[in-house]
C-alpha cells in the first residue's frame, strides 16, 4: 500500500468478512424454518432469525464500504487519512454497538430490548431493517459524522477526483437519508412513504454512487485505462442511476395510500432503472477489453466484472420482472421479491465489497496480489456463490410464480391460503435450501483463499515500492 | 481556412460514445412517458381534451420557436468548431440564451394554470402535463447550464481541438435530445386536440 493509513482498512474488513459468515448461517436457519417452521423455536424464532440476516448484512456491507473508503481516499487525495486514530475509535465503538444490537435480538424478546433500551422516549424500533433499538440508530449516526469529517478533512486537503467526490456524496445522502429512521408518524401511509427513503434510497439511489465509485477505482488501479475515460462513465452512470432510482421510488408508493400519479411515476422510472446497471457491465467490460496492463490481481478483476454481470440481472432484470404497477398488484410481497431482493444485494452490493477486499488485502499485507494457487481458489469460490445464487433466486422465482398463480390472481373462493400455498412450495424450498448450502460452501472456499494466500505468500508478486 | 476537423477521420458518431448510452436511456424514459399518456389519452379522451383546452398554443409556439433556435445556434456553434472557425463559445452561450426564453415562457405557463386551479393532483391528465413538461423542464435547465460551462471550458482548456469538438459535440447532442422529445411532445400537447 502507498499510505500508512490505508491499514485501517484491514478491520473494517475483517470485521465486514466475519459478520458476512454470520450472515450466511442465518440466512440457513431461515432456508431450514421455511420446510421445518419449528426449527430452532423458541429459542430462535423466524422474525428475530429474519431479523438478524437482514441486519447483519446492512451492518457487513456498511462496515465493507468503511473500510473501501478508508483503503481508496488516500490514494485518490494522494495523501495520508487526517485520523487514522479516529478511524479506530469508530471502527470499536461500530463494531461494539453492532455486536450488542445483535446479542440483543437473540438474548431478550424484542419487546424487552425496546423496553429496556427506552424506546419510548424516542420510538424508532419495529420497522422492517431498522429494527435496530434507537440508541443504537443514534450510535450509527455519531459513527457516520465522525467518519465523514475523517474522510471529508482528508479530500479538502488532498487531490479532488471523479471517484472520491462521487463517493463522498454517496456516503453523505447515506448519512443524510439514514435520519428519515428517527421520523416514525403514527400513520402507516406515512411511515412507509419515509420509511423508503431510508431503504429504497440507499440501495437504488446513493449506494449506487459508492458502488460506482469503488468499481471506477478497481478498474483504474486494473486496467491502467486513462482516468479521464472512467470517470466519464461514471458521471453518465451516477445520473442515470440518480435519474431513475430517485422517481424510481415510485415503485414502492404502488398501494400504500400515495397519490394515483406514483403508478405512472413509479412504472416509468423504475422500468428504466436497469439501464445504469447495463451501463455498468458495458463500462466495466469495455475498459477491461482497453487495458494498458496485466495487472496480477485476476480475483479482483473477476469480482468487479462479475459484480456488474450479477448487479444488471439482479437489481435490473429482476427488479424489472415486477416493477410495473399492473404486475406488481399480483406479485407485491412475494417470493418474486425476496429472489430480487438476493440477488441484487448479492451483485450489487456483497460483490463489490469482495471485490476492494480482493484487491486491497494483498496489498495491506505487503503483496500485489495473492498467489496464483490463492487466486484459483477465490475465483473458484465466485463461481460456486454465483452460481448458487443463481439458483437460490431462479428457485424463489419460481416459488413467487406459484404463489401468484395459486394465491393472488384467481378469484375468492377460488384462491389457495397462504399456508396452503406453502405447504405446495415445499419441494421449491427444499432444493433452494440445497443451493444455499452450496453457497455457504463458497463462502467456507472464498475464506481457504486466504489460508492458501497466507500460505503460499513466497509465490505471490511483492508490491513495487512505487504501488 | 484550416482543414475540417473530424473524429478520428472516420464516420463516427457525433460525442462520446458513453453518452450516447445515457442519451438513450434518457429518451427511453421520455418515449415510456409519452407512450403512457398516449394509452391514457385513448382509455380517458373526454378528461384529455377538456384538459388540452386549458393548455395555451401560443407559450407552446415560442418554447418550439426558442428551443430550435436554440438547437440551430448549438450546431452553427459546433461547425464553427469543426472548421476551426473564431467565435464559437458565443454560440453556445445564445442557445443557453434561447432556453432562457423557454424557462420564462414555461414557468409563466406553469403559473396560469396553477392560479386556475389545476396542479399535479387535479386530474391523470394534469399529472402527466406537469410531469412529463417539469421533467423535461429540468433538462432544458441542465442543458442551459452545460452549454455555459462549455463555453467557458472552450475558451479557458488547453485541450486539443480533437477533444474540444468532441466536448462539443457531447453538449450538442445532450441539447438535440431535449429538442427532440419537445418535437414530439408539442404536437401531442398543443396541436393535436
Amino acid at each position: 500500500m502507498k499510505y500508512q493509513s490505508q491499514a485501517v482498512a484491514k478491520p473494517y474488513f475483517a470485521f465486514a468478512m466475519l459478520l458476512f459468515v454470520g450472515q450466511i448461517v442465518f440466512g440457513l436457519i431461515l432456508g431450514t424454518q421455511y420446510i421445518i417452521g419449528d426449527f430452532l423455536f423458541p429459542e430462535i424464532p423466524f422474525n428475530v432469525a429474519r431479523m438478524v440476516h437482514t441486519n447483519l448484512l446492512i451492518v457487513w456491507l456498511l462496515c465493507g464500504f468503511m473500510g473501501a473508503t478508508y483503503y481508496l481516499v488516500p490514494e485518490e487525495t494522494q495523501c495520508e487519512l487526517y485520523s487514522p486514530k479516529l478511524a479506530w475509535i469508530l471502527f470499536w465503538a461500530y463494531a461494539i454497538a453492532g455486536t450488542l444490537t445483535i446479542v440483543g435480538y437473540l438474548s431478550v424478546p424484542y419487546a424487552t430490548l425496546a423496553e429496556i433500551t427506552y424506546n419510548n422516549i424516542l420510538p424508532t424500533m419495529g420497522r422492517e431493517f431498522l429494527e435496530q433499538p434507537t440508541i443504537t440508530k443514534i450510535g450509527i449516526v455519531i459513527v457516520a459524522l465522525g467518519f465523514l469529517f475523517n474522510v471529508g478533512m482528508t479530500i479538502l486537503r488532498g487531490r479532488k477526483t471523479v471517484i472520491n467526490m462521487v463517493l463522498i456524496t454517496g456516503l453523505l445522502g447515506l448519512a443524510v437519508f439514514f435520519l428519515f429512521s428517527f421520523y416514525n408518524p403514527a400513520s402507516l401511509t406515512l411511515d412507509k412513504y419515509f420509511w423508503w427513503w431510508v431503504v429504497h434510497l440507499w440501495v437504488e439511489g446513493v449506494w449506487e454512487l459508492i458502488l460506482g465509485s469503488i468499481l471506477a477505482f478497481i478498474l483504474i488501479k486494473t486496467t491502467g485505462v486513462d482516468r479521464e475515460v472512467v470517470e466519464k462513465w461514471l458521471y453518465l452512470i451516477i445520473a442515470m442511476a440518480l435519474i431513475s432510482g430517485i422517481l424510481g421510488t415510485g415503485h414502492h408508493y404502488f398501494f400504500i395510500g400515495a397519490p394515483e400519479y406514483w403508478l405512472w411515476i413509479g412504472s416509468v422510472f423504475s422500468a428504466v432503472e436497469p439501464l445504469p446497471f447495463f451501463m455498468m457491465m458495458v463500462f466495466a467490460f469495455s475498459m477491461i477489453k482497453q487495458r494498458r496492463r496485466e495487472h496480477p490481481n485476476k480475483a479482483a478483476v473477476a469480482w468487479a466484472a462479475g459484480c456488474t454481470i450479477m448487479a444488471f440481472l439482479g437489481a435490473g432484470v429482476w427488479g424489472f420482472l415486477h416493477t410495473l404497477a399492473p404486475v406488481n398488484y399480483y406479485t407485491h410481497g412475494s417470493q418474486i421479491t425476496a429472489a430480487h431482493g438476493h440477488l441484487a444485494f448479492f451483485g450489487a452490493y456483497v460483490m463489490i465489497v469482495l471485490a476492494i477486499i480482493s484487491y486491497a488485502w494483498p496489498q495491506l499485507q505487503g503483496r500485489l496480489s495473492n498467489s496464483l494457487q490463492a487466486q484459483k481458489v477465490e475465483i473458484a469460490s465466485i463461481w460456486v456463490m454465483c452460481v448458487s445464487m443463481l439458483m437460490i433466486t431462479l428457485l424463489l422465482t419460481a416459488a413467487g410464480i406459484i404463489q401468484v398463480m395459486q394465491q393472488r390472481m384467481p378469484a375468492d373462493g377460488i384462491a389457495l391460503g397462504y399456508m396452503a400455498t406453502q405447504d405446495l412450495i415445499v419441494p421449491i424450498y427444499w432444493t433452494r435450501l440445497v443451493a444455499g448450502i452450496a453457497f455457504g460452501g463458497g463462502v467456507m472456499l472464498y475464506l481457504y483463499s486466504f489460508v492458501v494466500a497466507s500460505r503460499t505468500q513466497a509465490d505471490a508478486p511483492a508490491l513495487p515500492v512505487s504501488a | 481556412m484550416n482543414s475540417p476537423l473530424t473524429l478520428n477521420g472516420k464516420d463516427k458518431i457525433p460525442g462520446d460514445i458513453a453518452l450516447w448510452f445515457f442519451l438513450c436511456a434518457e429518451l427511453a424514459v421520455f418515449g415510456l412517458l409519452i407512450a403512457g399518456f398516449s394509452l391514457v389519452r385513448l382509455r380517458q379522451p373526454e378528461m384529455f381534451q377538456a384538459g388540452l383546452q386549458e393548455l395555451h398554443v401560443a407559450a407552446g409556439v415560442i418554447n418550439t420557436m426558442a428551443l430550435l433556435t436554440g438547437s440551430y445556434l448549438v450546431a452553427t456553434g459546433v461547425n464553427k468548431l469543426r472548421i476551426q472557425g473564431d467565435g464559437y463559445a458565443r454560440y453556445f452561450y445564445a442557445a443557453s440564451g434561447c432556453g432562457m426564453i423557454y424557462v420564462i415562457s414555461k414557468v409563466s405557463e406553469y403559473q396560469t394554470l396553477y392560479s386556475n386551479g389545476y396542479s399535479l393532483h387535479y386530474d391523470i391528465f394534469f399529472g402527466f402535463y406537469f410531469f412529463t413538461t417539469f421533467f423535461h423542464f429540468l433538462h432544458v435547465v441542465a442543458g442551459m447550464i452545460i452549454l455555459i460551462l462549455l463555453g467557458r471550458w472552450l475558451k479557458k482548456t488547453d485541450s486539443d481541438d480533437e477533444q474540444k469538438l468532441k466536448a462539443a459535440e457531447s453538449a450538442a447532442s445532450y441539447w438535440h435530445m431535449v429538442d427532440l422529445v419537445w418535437i414530439v411532445l408539442f404536437p401531442a400537447l398543443y396541436v393535436l386536440r
